[in-house]
């Protein structure tokens, strides 16, 4: 069994976001960025999936700053195979990136894509029905639990109120995966540099994309302050709001 | 102006709250039509707020295929400006599914819209630091709007809207529902508590979850998490409040460490009084509490349970 596993950059939520110029985007030169957590559940539902049985996993990534870092991470967490596509935006919205993943992938004839169910930019979709759409799979997403047993694909998916609906999926199929079974696996730095020095990124170029239907950012801003709380300076004030509120 | 075509959601034979949310919004925009998937004709008689129902008999439970097919041939009827659709993980399948089939633009995460000539969305993206006004052309367009964005009482009112009834299409029947997963029943139920200790991924480590629970038996609170504190494993889904957890609206919500991820405020920012602390001053919990210290959340909460004892 083949599993695929686009992977994406995002910017570091932990750190101040720099807007560009024209405040219609973010200023991605001084981002720190990381792996979007939700890819990262995705790869380790892979590498889980491929432990418990028999399968291959491949990473998959646009090309852009630190790609290729973090395309060798997943092969030290246990990826067999790491492909970077070229010639792309690695910023660009969901419907967009769909397009390009959906060339590289349809090539590669995957039984399973696995994809995190969204990332912290997401304003034009979710990766994972857009790309279902352009290979033809069926797609479920907000998916928790996930066993392939032959070619169905029984899924998790999420609902309001800690309800869940079970699901099989006919495969090949693309699954927007919002947890992993476990929590996702660190690769020791020592592991990462030592694949480094062995390991191959394949390359092949992003392809003709066509019309791509897309929603222009027009604005972005950083939301207003002072309508907000009020602050307060030491744990005195907290216990006097507790007895106002009559629970202290 | 066109139609506005709002899709309805329920679950477990009843309709969201969101659904009339929508409703509530759309009358503002144009003429409101509803498209009704597998719905049934209780739920019809709760949509008076509507100018017309276009339903499909299709089957009680979501599907995402069957669903966002029977949605793509309610859309050919009705030719929308705009299709709202909730921010749902039912919602969100179905507007991206109609954004496919009819290469329609998409806005999600939105929590307004308007539409004077060109169709605006606002949302608030990465983590709630960026609130972005994303342009969808006149129509037709598709959002997907996040709970609570609007009162649902707005659009909630009984009567008999005109029903128009549309076949189902065949779809390509490679996702099958096989049932519902009920949750188990809670130790605790966090959405009867009066106060409310929630935690979120500033608490660091399991074991330090000790302080907040000796907190919380200071108030005669519960403890509460956001959703990585679950996912790592450290509290039952029973204690995760937000989108895909509870709802909660204690008398006092105190969040230690959480940042305040629209997910996440979605699920208790009607608490009464809402006291954050937090390391960072820029985190956008800040922005809906009523009470906020930057402070590091161990020496506040280790200093604030004593003063309770």
């Amino acid at each position: 069994m083949k599993i695929v596993v686009p992977l994406k950059q995002v910017p570091d939520l932990v750190e101040d976001l720099e807007l560009n110029d024209d405040g219609t985007g973010l200023d991605y030169e001084y981002l720190k960025m990381k792996l979007n957590e939700w890819d990262d559940h995705a790869l380790e539902e892979a590498i889980l999936t491929k432990e418990a049985g028999d399968a291959e996993v491949i990473a998959v990534a646009l090309d852009g700053e630190d790609v290729d870092k973090m395309l060798f991470t997943a092969l030290a967490k246990g990826a067999d195979k790491a492909v970077k596509i070229t010639g792309a935006n690695p910023y660009a919205g969901n419907h967009e990136m769909a397009k390009v993943l959906a060339n590289a992938i349809s090539g590669m004839s995957p039984d399973l894509v696995l994809v995190g169910v969204q990332s912290a930019g997401d304003s034009d979709g979710w990766l994972a029905p857009l790309l279902a759409a352009h290979l033809g799979m069926p797609s479920v997403s907000v998916v928790t639990g996930l066993q392939v047993s032959g070619n169905t694909a029984t899924v998790h998916k999420e609902y309001s109120g800690g309800i869940m609906a079970e699901f099989d999926v006919e495969l090949p199929g693309v699954i927007g995966i919002q947890a992993a079974r476990q929590t996702p696996r660190y690769a020791p730095v020592s592991k990462v540099r030592q694949i480094q020095q062995s390991a191959t990124i394949e390359e092949v170029a992003a392809g003709d994309l066509g019309d791509v239907v897309t929603s222009t950012v027009e604005e972005m801003k950083h939301p207003e302050k002072g309508g907000g709380a009020k602050m307060l300076s030491d744990v005195e004030e907290i216990v006097e709001v507790l007895k106002e509120k009559g629970v202290a | 102006m066109g139609d506005i075509l709002v899709v309805a959601e329920h679950l477990n034979g009843q309709l969201d709250e969101a659904t009339f949310e929508l409703i509530g919004m759309a009358n503002g925009l144009g003429n409101t039509v509803v498209a009704l998937i597998g719905g049934t004709d209780e739920m019809v008689s709760q949509l008076g707020a509507a100018s017309k129902v276009v339903k499909v008999d299709a089957a009680a439970d979501f599907n995402p295929e069957s669903y966002g097919a029977a949605l793509g041939a309610v859309a050919d009827t009705v030719n929308p400006q705009v299709v709202l659709t909730t921010g749902s993980s039912m919602g969100m399948e179905l507007a991206n599914s109609l954004s496919a089939q009819k290469n329609w633009p998409l806005a999600v995460a939105a929590t307004g819209v308007s539409a004077n000539g060109s169709v605006k969305a606002q949302a608030a993206l990465f983590g709630g630091k960026i609130i972005a006004t994303t342009d969808l052309g006149s129509g037709p367009c598709i959002v997907a709007v996040v709970g609570g964005s609007a009162p649902a009482d707005a659009g909630r009112k009984e009567g008999s809207p005109a029903v128009e009834t549309v076949d189902a299409p065949a779809g390509a029947g490679k996702v099958h529902f096989k049932k519902l997963i009920m949750p188990e029943s809670a130790d605790v139920d966090i959405t009867t508590k009066d106060v409310l200790v929630a935690i979120g991924r500033g608490i660091g480590s399991k074991d330090d979850i000790e302080v907040a629970e000796e907190l919380a038996e200071a108030l005669d609170a519960a403890v509460a998490a956001s959703r990585p504190i679950i996912d790592a494993g450290w509290l039952p889904k029973s204690r995760q409040v937000g989108k895909s957890g509870l709802k909660v609206k204690p008398k006092v919500y105190i969040a230690l460490g959480i940042s305040g991820a629209p997910e996440h405020l979605e699920g208790m920012k009607n608490s009464s009084t809402i006291i954050a602390i937090n390391s960072d001053k820029n985190a956008p919990i800040f922005d809906v509490a009523h009470y906020g210290m930057v402070a590091d959340l161990f020496d506040v909460v280790e200093e604030l349970t004593e003063a309770l004892d």
